[in-house]
């Protein structure tokens, strides 16, 4: 095998079909096999590099899965605490105003302790982007509830279903930051299709695109599967995603450059 | 040149912060605190030096912009009072974690809990022995003046940026509120791009393709490299506490006796020590600027001169616990003061040493 992948006869620029993002680091990803974080930094990575704006990106990642974010993208990034990536990356965009911003927050960070945060950064238009990975579910930790795990969803905290009645329904950040006038452009996207991931892209190229346009903050949910919090196969988890969590959480864009 | 003016110690601190060039304030109101951050919007700082001004929606918030500044080589700073402080002790345990260079202030109030808005001296234990989770140390400096808190923000940056630390403020009520006057600094310009480059290496700017990309955390899951970064953090602390105690002796050379003080407690003392000396008590002052690093090696050399010491803190005692081990047992030592918003007058200060150390 070793021998097939280096036959120089193969191996030629004009064949090649897919190659390593450039903007991610050679390091092995920590994320368990199937899981959609991978795809989604990939996703984000591409997307620098095509606009070729490396050097004048700097990222946030929070306290979850993606605590390791800067182990994976090859840019300056900073570690925020948990919940706090859109106040960190609001004084980085303050002081660095021509620098693009992001931030990549899962839903425990993004849509529980730092729903206040993520709040009051889109209402005061923060004029940076956020990568908000939802997977219903604290994957980090050992498969708790989050605050968007579906009604009778299990977890290792509501092992009998999420109870709507004592825990509460899940909640749509995204519906409710597009209310807000700060955000300019709310969309969710998905990573398990290649066309989900196709339109994924063209979401996040989008989101960055806007800050130059300096008008708030551009939103893009990825609805992601967890495998391992969900306790399925891969193959399983992304078939109940499709049938359970996008018809909640449905994917499409629910504010396009507005001045609303 | 410096200008002289009259003006509020919340004030003087504000306008010295834009004076000492400063590049984003952060911060939440709280009384009695909360004319920081009306100065410096009145003064329009983005039209006068650039300087961001925001009011955050949380102290939380506030602290982790000041991370997120600070990690980006800026000098960047908040300011709150006693429970906001409280509030912001997970972001300065991570601002200390990833060593990144910042100032805070405190502008002390009675406590615990919502407490009362009126000055204490009871944060000192969460001040000076960490107040958030894990192993670390802020720089404290210990304002007893206006002068003192416009001339701490210059010094409390320069600190902060040459150990890669947080600086705290420990002021009070009684300072942050009362006018006096002040001599201020010429405005020295912020941090060019360049120097930021030159300067802090480390700083989040962009990652040029030459290279390596910079990190800031405070996270390492290797317990054998935590373990590491720790001993890096208690070297550091060594360092400043052999180069940077900073205190006030006064009267101390024929001192039978010994007042041990900080901020709005050590002018108190300077008024009761006067009192005492008019009836012929030999007292000295002991005024401590910096809380951390602590200067154990001259209040060991006074406890081995005086009969006895008056710590004197507008708290339960706190600052008398470090007296103590310093002192080493030499000589008796007692603590006075009134708390929970109350200050003891200078009069009641002399009756405590009378009572509590000459008679006691």
């Amino acid at each position: 095998m070793a021998a097939f992948v280096s036959n120089p006869e193969i191996v030629k620029e004009e064949n090649l079909v897919y190659k390593r993002t450039g903007l991610l680091t050679p390091k092995a990803l920590s994320y368990c096999p199937g899981c959609g974080h991978g795809t989604a930094h990939r996703v984000i990575m591409e997307v620098l590099e095509e606009m070729d704006i490396q050097s004048e990106t700097i990222g946030v990642a929070p306290v979850g899965c993606s605590v390791l974010a800067y182990d994976f993208m090859d840019i300056d990034i900073q570690q925020a605490a948990h919940g706090r990536a859109p106040a960190v990356a609001t004084a980085i965009k303050r002081l660095f105003p021509d620098k693009f911003v992001f931030t990549y927050q899962g839903d425990g960070d993004l849509a529980a302790i730092g729903a206040g945060e993520t709040i009051h950064a889109c209402n005061r238009g923060e004029n940076f982007t956020i990568i908000f990975v939802n997977n219903g579910i604290y994957g980090m930790t050992g498969g708790q509830m989050a605050p968007t795990t579906l009604p009778g969803m299990r977890s290792s905290t509501s092992p009998f279903g999420r109870d709507t009645h004592s825990m509460g329904n899940p909640l749509k950040m995204t519906e409710l930051v597009a209310q807000l006038p700060g955000t300019i452009y709310v969309t969710r996207q998905a990573v398990h299709t290649p066309g989900a991931v196709r339109k994924a892209k063209k979401a996040v190229r989008k989101a960055f695109e806007n800050q130059k346009l300096n008008k708030g903050l551009s939103f893009v949910e990825i609805v992601s599967n967890c495998n391992s919090g969900w306790k399925m196969t891969p193959c399983q988890s992304i078939d109940w995603m499709v049938e359970n969590i996008l018809p909640y959480y449905t994917l499409g864009d629910i504010k396009v450059n507005s001045d609303k | 040149m410096r200008e002289l003016q009259l003006m509020k110690g919340n004030e003087a601190f504000a306008e010295a912060v834009i004076r000492a060039g400063a590049d984003g304030y952060f911060g939440y109101p709280i009384t009695p605190q909360s004319e920081v951050m009306e100065y410096l919007m009145a003064e329009r700082t983005e039209v006068r030096t650039g300087m961001v001004t925001l009011q955050a929606e949380s102290e939380i918030a506030a602290i982790n912009m000041v991370y997120g500044g600070a990690a980006c080589g800026k000098r960047v700073l908040t300011s709150s009072s006693s429970p906001g402080i409280s509030l912001k002790q997970e972001g300065i345990s991570y601002i200390a974690g990833a060593e990144l260079p910042c100032l805070i202030l405190n502008v002390a109030r009675g406590g615990p809990g919502l407490g009362t808005i009126q000055p204490a001296q009871a944060d000192y234990f969460q001040s000076t022995k960490g107040g958030g989770h894990g192993d670390y140390k802020l720089i404290v400096l210990a304002p007893a003046s206006v002068q003192e808190m416009a001339d701490f923000a210059g010094l409390g940056f320069d600190l902060a940026f040459k150990y890669r630390n947080p600086v705290l403020i420990l002021s009070d009520g009684a300072i942050g509120q009362m006018m006096e006057k002040v001599e201020l600094d010429e405005q020295k310009p912020r941090f060019t791009l360049e120097e930021i480059k030159k300067n802090t290496p480390w700083a989040t700017v962009g990652k040029p393709k030459d290279r390596e990309r910079n990190v800031i955390t405070s996270l390492d899951l290797d317990p054998h490299k935590m373990e590491e970064h720790n001993h890096k953090l208690q070297e550091k602390y060594h360092r400043i506490e052999e180069n940077e105690i900073r205190y006030e002796k006064l009267n101390c050379e024929d001192a039978d006796y010994l007042f041990v003080a900080y901020g709005t407690s050590a002018r108190i003392c300077q008024k009761a020590m006067q009192l005492a000396r008019e009836e012929g008590i030999k007292v000295g002052l002991m005024r401590l600027i910096t809380l951390f690093p602590f200067p154990k090696k001259t209040i060991k050399e006074l406890a081995a001169q005086v009969k006895g010491i008056l710590c004197v803190e507008m708290s339960a005692g706190q600052m008398i616990e470090d007296v103590q081990l310093a002192a080493e047992g030499r000589v008796k030592i007692s603590h006075f003061g009134r708390y929970g918003g109350m200050i003891h007058t200078p009069s009641e200060v002399v009756e405590a040493l009378k009572l509590q150390i000459i008679k006691g």
